[in-house]
């Protein structure tokens, strides 16, 4: 009898994990359930000293046992998925029990809150500040500016809010960190509370990560003396995008309908029912224990210009080798795509990808060469936003991909600027008469219009960020709008 | 709605209570509970708040996961945004409408955060993921 390993992420049981595990144990072994290593095209994937197994069914339990199965990848750590990523936020990634507080702590749990308290609070705020850390929701915001205007605010009650509302296509890792690695994120939460005097934290996740919420609860009930007098609560979204956005999302825990806040003010000066407020991702917050417990420079060490640290990049969409890819900024589009994501699961040529989400611009191969780094995208009219990056393949449709892009925001639009309400539909419309050719010519300068107003004159980054993919869809791709002139030509 | 409903909604109204922002934790419940928030809940919650009607409305009609009428159909959500997009799911949907003969209900959803296994769909808090058509309609079968 032995001992296997076999993951409990949502994605590993989507895809018969359960099954899977229920069939080793009915067989009479072991079995553990731990988090998932990312490498989700092998999931479910068992492990058995270290050895891996995958996609495994529940009819391949006799033969990983006996060691004859074709399913083999061999030691599982020295994979070249995993052998050159740099895991620093998903250090733990396949080797915990997720709810474990002896697996965390054995694994260096807690050492980062330890430090904390060692070097103060106003140290604390400084060893973010100098790792250079930016808001990995998207925004790219030195996440220890943030700490640091809360920390100077007065007022009887601050809050932690952690953003977990992680809506946008191809993202799974803040998923994959709160099912995986709950302490981590509970533990930088509690360092934020601790550097700026919060008391109460919020981790907002959203309704369509029913198991997020499940291990989450379990690991608040149980680490709940640890982070005294931290105090930690779980809210369900309720199936709303915008409410990842940080304002609409405050509004949401209030109570309110989501919709957008005006900034000024600031939510770090006027946040959660009107108090000082860090609003930060789950995958900033998940980076902080790391931080401190090892130092800024350790992590300030990697990357490149002023994206220093990590990013968890999420491959996602027709990609052959699809899943968690941690490492250091700097690493390029086309290394990402082909040589670690492997092509396309179709075995087609990849046309196209759409990094940073359903806001995020697509890129043709030609930019490939551009680096994974917050600038470099800005610099090719795109934005790494939360790491996600969906594969095309040739046989995609652009001009579906940003009519697509339109309707999304239309649906998903709170409503409260006209802009990214109105502009959205028209957009829609628009699209369409380009494609039936209807006057295409003037309909683009149309278009071209509207998303200048929709990115200058939204609230929020819904509406001004949904230009991105219909604009480099209509630059990279015109072909696909009919026999229309370019964009460039429309001008 | 009958006085035993009520009961039923005080209860939960009082198990949110001192929290902070309870109106969406309510919401959830007397959702998970009934299956949509009727007239009457949305008035009684309002009053028990000390909110008006229209404010408990307002925040019912804005979220996709309250419904205001009850549904009578097993719901499928099929993720339709970009990454199961790229992996065939729009070539699913007349098939899985088909299927679901109007005996299933087949619900977008953006996203279910399994973006590199699509097609993806859940069913209450269960996640199913490589779908193609035979087993997503396996799938609607079961719940039909």
């Amino acid at each position: 009898m032995v001992t296997v390993r076999i993951s409990d992420d949502a994605l590993a049981i989507a895809c018969g994990a359960d099954q899977v595990a229920a069939a080793f144990t009915l067989a009479g072994h072991t079995v553990e359930r731990v988090s998932s290593w990312g490498m989700q095209w092998l999931e479910p994937l068992v492990e058995i000293d270290g050895m891996g197994y995958g996609p495994a069914t529940a009819d391949d339990v006799a033969a990983i046992v006996d060691g004859s199965s074709p399913l083999a990848i061999g030691r599982i750590a020295d994979h070249p998925f995993l052998a050159k990523q740099q895991r620093l936020t998903f250090a733990r990634a396949g080797k915990t029990r997720p709810t474990s507080l002896e697996d965390y702590a054995a694994t260096g749990g807690w050492q980062g809150l330890a430090r904390a308290k060692e070097i103060g609070a106003a140290a604390t705020v400084e060893e973010v500040i100098a790792s250079g850390l930016r808001g990995r929701g998207g925004a790219g915001f030195p996440t220890g500016i943030k700490w640091r205007t809360v920390a100077a605010a007065q007022a009887d009650q601050k809050y932690i809010v952690c953003n977990a509302d992680e809506g946008d296509s191809a993202t799974f890792a803040d998923r994959m960190l709160m099912e995986g690695d709950p302490y981590c994120l509970i533990e930088g939460m509690a360092i934020a509370g601790f550097a700026v005097g919060a008391t109460r934290g919020y981790i907002y996740v959203r309704s369509e990560y029913p198991h997020a919420i499940a291990k989450l609860e379990t690991a608040i009930k149980a680490s709940r003396q640890l982070v005294a007098p931290f105090v930690l609560e779980v809210r369900a979204g309720a199936g709303a995008y915008v409410c990842g956005e940080e304002t609409s999302l405050l509004n949401s825990l209030e109570g309110k309908r989501g919709e957008v806040r005006a900034k000024p003010p600031i939510p770090a000066l006027v946040g959660l029912f009107g108090k000082p407020t860090i609003v930060n991702n789950v995958l900033s917050l998940a980076a902080v224990p790391f931080i401190l417990s090892e130092g800024a420079k350790r992590y300030a060490d990697y990357g490149m210009g002023r994206s220093r640290g990590t990013m968890p990049i999420q491959l996602a969409g027709n990609v052959k080798h699809g899943g968690l890819y941690e490492t250091a900024f700097g690493i390029t589009l086309g290394a990402l795509v082909d040589d670690i994501g492997g092509g396309t699961m179709t075995g087609r040529p990849v046309r196209a990808v759409q990094v940073g989400g359903p806001l995020g611009a697509y890129f043709p191969r030609a930019l490939f060469d551009t680096p994974f780094d917050y600038e470099a995208f800005a610099g090719a009219d795109g934005l790494i936003g939360h790491g996600g990056i969906v594969v095309f393949d040739d046989s995609v449709d652009m001009a579906k991909q940003a009519r697509f892009a339109m309707e999304f925001c239309a649906i998903e639009s709170c409503g409260k600027c006209t802009p990214c309400r109105i502009g959205s539909v028209r957009g829609v419309e628009t699209i369409d008469r380009i494609v039936r050719g209807e006057r295409p010519g003037e309909n683009l300068a149309v278009l071209e219009d509207l998303c200048h107003t929709m990115k200058l004159g939204s609230l929020c980054a819904l509406g001004g960020f949904t230009p991105y993919p219909v604009l480099s869809a209509l630059r990279h791709f015109p072909e696909d709008f009919g026999p229309a002139p370019a964009l460039d030509a429309a001008e | 709605m009958v006085d035993d409903a009520l009961g039923g909604l005080d209860e939960i109204i009082a198990r949110h209570a001192n929290r902070e922002g309870p109106l969406l934790p309510i919401l959830h419940d007397v959702q998970a509970e009934y299956g949509f928030i009727s007239e009457d809940a949305k008035r009684h919650i309002a009053k028990a708040l000390n909110l008006s009607r229209a404010d408990v409305h307002g925040v019912v009609s804005f979220y996709h996961d309250f419904k205001a009428e009850k549904g009578d159909r097993p719901v499928l959500k099929l993720c339709r945004a970009e990454a199961c997009k790229a992996r065939g799911v729009e070539a699913l949907v007349a098939n899985a409408e088909a299927v679901a003969a109007g005996r299933v209900k087949i619900e977008t959803v953006y996203c279910l955060g399994l973006c590199s296994v699509g097609p993806n769909a859940m069913v209450g808090t269960s996640v199913h993921a490589r779908l193609d058509g035979p087993r997503l309609g396996a799938l609607i079968e079961g719940l039909a």
